[in-house]
């Protein structure tokens, strides 16, 4: 919770810095920029609920490592992806300062584990770049809308939206190929 | 438009209330004791539901509800007898009143005629059961012919439209009251918001007419200057002088205004001719009247010559005007939408989690420093359990919300069955939450048919066994140890055990020659399949059995039994929990997770010795209990769970039941201790998953997976189906459940 509220200020404080940024250039929108080992991540403030230190979660039984097990928030039941293995570099190793974005889908609100948020950037539309081809069958690229080069680090901004409908219909095709003892073993 | 909808919203709402409330009345409507409350509460909710279909312009279902309205007001004035017949036939148009709701409610037309058939059976009645239908209306307010209630609606206009040419006719004070006559003074102001209930004065000045020789004098003084006008708000009042028979008395002036006596100042006087006066009537109200009001418009309205007759001839006293009664219905309860109380529960079981938090981190803080913190936290803990059973309380409600319905049930399978059969109800105030309330429905309608079905004998074979001709069943509910217990006891011939045993064993239910006791003989009836009826009846035997009924007790988290004495009666035993937001439950641990099992799956649990495990074909694992063989089902297994303890001859193993009765082994590492535990749902924000029937949060903030018993046995199934088990890694031939999309 702690670590909640002073992110929560942080970001607050950098928001305020780009309002007139975000005045001049109506085209611009604000992204929560996270890093997930040496990768920078982003995902649209909008539809960010709150950004909370890791606390230990329950699993979740006969589903694929990304689905990290479930989070009390505040007497609701989130699941928590973990993006990291999500992008099949296996299952984070969480310490206390690993962080999760909560985040509204419709409806529904989830959580990503990432290792650490990183900044809150404003980005014009025309700045962001579509991603290159990604073929031989990484899938991935339906749920990046784009690309974008902050000084010399490349974001790759997420689709919540996309990212969640794809994990939702992958769910079961994944649990399928993946049975429950290579995780457990 | 969408504030339009939010007014039906409730109007159906409040109606369906309202046809429960006619309902329960005219259930209790007996021929030769009519109680004039009940009656009044029956108009007034038809009355109710008539006047809000006007506002939304439900035209076919007020004229209906008219028309039944009008028989009530016969009924209430004494002018339709009741009989059965009446009953039968109000019954079946409350009925179809619902019905008429439920077109207008999907905004569907009613299919032509719908109404046809009972509107002709209440105007039977209307003319006292004479075979001509067109017989002139008995009651004041039905028009013969059509169904429509033209005199309520017809001279709008006239009423004031007639007004000026009235005025040099009026000045009824200067008259003497004409011999045999009563004069009635009646001053009528109405509060400003009254035409917001949807009230009509004109109506009441209309009926005032009917009554006898009306003069009608408007007070406009309160009419404020145009630009402060508000049109919503009524700003005239009225006094109406009435020159009537004798026979018209106070409580027949005061029924006009029987809607609106709470919303209004009325003052009534009475004035006998010069000579020989009786007594006047006693003013009901001391509201002073309204002073230095001259008359802007006087309408004297011309006397309708149909409509005293009847009337005349009901006079019956009622000691309590409607006004009385009517205050006495105003409750002072509000309606909240359940997602906003269920957001207070969830706050409330939050609040009570964290404060458990906090007494554990100071149970470590050093003792003796901290008296006054500790004290104040001893005093949070007690609000917040207080908190939480208010919270929790705001969800109760009576069963007799379920109760009610019961005399209508049992009053048509008497019907149906010929039998003779009295209903008794207790404890109907015994509150649980809403869900389980709504949920009793089901199993107690058919609980109740089984016993007047298969329980009661008929009248004569009652006779003859020397019990009164009516058979009694009993309906009682009361709160035994945290749950509610519900008991459906009748006095008829008991289970017929020889009977039922065998039945049983026709049906492959229980082996030939098995030796039950009475207990099992009697408890087989809730085995799937089961039915005793030798014919199919329309009531009970419908091949849905006792087993549905005990299949949705179970998923209620209750449990039943029945208790049967050959020639005594049976009695029928269900235990419920309070609250389905809350389940007992057994927290378990296998590996590093802890789950709970819900308590009613659970039979007992056991560490086996080796001695009492088997292999079966190489499939799976079964255990002596109790002389019976059980299958094992490893949880660490279905779930994939690191770190558990394997060897059931050192893990426990604890024996659980599922709602159809199969019993398995399910083998943990620990059983940790029973609990309460609120549920939360996990398909909320993610889906459901198989073996696992919903989540909560432990003591520690922790999310804890509830086991769903009879997915787990599916599970272990599909399993075993797959793949052969080797003893040595149990886990290797894990197939991937199946998992069904969202």
């Amino acid at each position: 919770m702690s670590s909640s509220t002073a992110l929560a200020t942080v970001g607050g404080s950098r928001t305020d810095a780009r309002n007139d940024v975000m005045a001049v250039n109506a085209a611009e929108e604000q992204y929560v920029t996270f890093t997930v080992g040496s990768e920078e991540y982003g995902v649209n403030i909008l539809s960010v609920r709150e950004i909370r230190g890791w606390t230990p979660e329950s699993r979740l039984p006969n589903l694929p490592d990304y689905v990290r097990g479930v989070i009390n928030l505040r007497g609701i039941i989130i699941p928590i992806f973990d993006l990291r293995a999500r992008f099949g570099g296996g299952a984070t190793s969480v310490t206390k300062r690993h962080v999760v974005v909560v985040i509204q889908v419709g409806e529904r609100t989830r959580g990503i584990l990432v290792d650490a948020i990183s900044d809150i950037l404003a980005i014009g539309h025309d700045a962001i770049k579509p991603p290159p081809d990604v073929d031989g069958g990484m899938v991935d690229a339906e749920y990046l809308s784009g690309l974008y080069t902050a000084d010399d680090r490349m974001v790759t901004l997420l689709s919540v939206e996309k990212l969640f409908s794809v994990e939702n219909s992958e769910l079961d095709s994944a649990t399928k190929a993946l049975p429950a003892l290579e995780r457990a073993s | 438009m969408e504030d339009l909808s939010r007014f039906k919203q409730t109007y159906f709402d409040e109606s369906a209330e309202l046809l429960e409330v006619a309902e329960s009345g005219l259930l209790r409507l007996t021929p030769g004791e009519v109680d004039s409350d009940e009656v009044n509460a029956i108009f007034r909710a038809v009355h109710s539901i008539k006047g809000g279909g006007g506002a939304f312009g439900f035209t076919e279902l007020v004229a209906f509800a008219h028309e039944f309205e009008t028989v009530m007001d016969g009924v209430r004035n004494n002018t339709v007898p009741v009989t059965t017949e009446l009953v039968d036939t109000l019954i079946r148009a409350n009925d179809l009143l619902g019905q008429m709701l439920a077109y207008a409610r999907e905004g569907d037309p009613a299919p032509a005629g719908t109404t046809d058939g009972t509107v002709a059976a209440l105007r039977r009645h209307l003319s006292g059961g004479a075979p001509q239908v067109q017989a002139p209306a008995a009651a004041p307010a039905a028009p013969p012919p059509a169904p429509v209630y033209a005199d309520d609606e017809d001279d709008e206009a006239g009423l004031f439209g007639d007004a000026m040419a009235a005025i040099a006719a009026a000045r009824a004070e200067e008259d003497p009251v004409p011999p045999g006559k009563l004069r009635w003074t009646i001053v009528f102001r109405p509060r400003s918001d009254l035409l917001m209930s949807g009230n009509e004065p004109a109506f009441m000045l209309r009926a005032l007419r009917r009554l006898g020789d009306a003069t009608v004098e408007c007070h406009t003084n309160a009419l404020p200057n145009l630009q402060n006008l508000e049109a919503e708000l009524l700003h005239l009042s009225w006094t109406v002088t009435l020159i009537a028979d004798p026979d018209i008395d106070l409580d027949k002036i005061n029924d006009v205004f029987e809607f609106v006596a709470d919303d209004c100042d009325i003052r009534i006087t009475a004035e006998a001719p010069p000579p020989a006066a009786p007594e006047a009537p006693p003013v009901t109200d001391p509201v002073p009247v309204a002073t230095a009001t001259p008359p802007a418009v006087v309408a004297a309205v011309p006397e309708t010559p149909k409509a005293e007759a009847p009337k005349a001839e009901a006079a019956r006293p009622r000691p309590n005007g409607g006004g009385a009664e009517h205050a006495g219905l105003t409750s002072h309860t509000i309606r909240v939408d359940l997602d906003k109380i269920d957001r207070l529960v969830n706050m409330v079981g939050e609040m009570v989690i964290t404060q458990a938090m906090i007494a554990e981190h100071v149970r470590e803080l050093p003792p003796g420093e901290f008296q006054e913190l500790l004290e104040g936290l001893e005093q949070l803990a007690q609000h917040t359990r207080e908190l939480r059973e208010s919270v929790m309380s705001i969800r109760a409600q009576p069963v007799s919300s379920v109760f009610s319905r019961m005399p209508r049930l049992v009053r048509e399978c008497a019907a149906t069955t010929g039998k003779e059969v009295q209903l008794v109800t207790s404890g109907e105030t015994t509150e649980v939450d809403k869900t389980v309330v709504e949920n009793l429905v089901d199993p107690l309608t058919h609980m109740i048919r089984n016993s007047i079905d298969h329980g009661l004998e008929g009248p004569e074979e009652r006779e003859r066994v020397g019990k009164p001709r009516a058979g009694t069943v009993h309906l009682s509910a009361q709160h035994r140890s945290g749950r509610i217990v519900i008991e459906i006891t009748d006095d008829g011939r008991g289970i017929n055990r020889p009977k039922v045993l065998s039945k049983a064993i026709e049906k492959g239910l229980v082996q030939p020659g098995a030796a039950l006791s009475d207990e099992e003989i009697d408890n087989l009836i809730f085995l799937p399949g089961f039915s005793t009826a030798d014919q199919v009846s329309n009531l009970s035997g419908r091949g849905v059995g006792m087993d549905v009924v005990r299949r949705n007790i179970t998923s209620l988290g209750g449990r039943i039994g029945v208790y049967s004495t050959p020639g005594e009666g049976s009695r029928f035993v269900l235990s419920l929990p309070l609250t389905l937001a809350v389940l007992d439950g057994m927290v378990i641990s296998v590996g590093e997770e802890r789950f709970v099992l819900p308590l009613t799956n659970i039979v007992e649990s056991l560490r086996p010795k080796a001695a009492d495990l088997h292999g079966l074909v190489g499939k799976c694992d079964v255990m002596m209990a109790r002389g019976e063989y059980v299958r094992l089902v490893y949880l660490h297994q279905l779930f994939g769970i690191p770190g558990a303890v394997a060897d059931p001859t050192r893990a426990l193993v604890v024996l659980v039941e599922t709602e159809d009765g199969s019993r398995l082994g399910l083998v943990v590492d620990e059983v940790l201790g029973q609990q309460q535990v609120v549920i939360k749902s996990l398909e909320a924000n993610f889906r459901r998953l198989d073996g696992v029937a919903a989540a909560t949060i432990l003591g520690d903030g922790r999310v804890a997976l509830i086991l769903d018993v009879a997915g787990l046995r599916e599970m272990s199934r599909h399993m075993d189906s797959r793949a052969p088990r080797s003893p040595s890694s149990p886990a290797a031939a894990l197939p991937a459940p199946a998992l069904e999309p969202v």
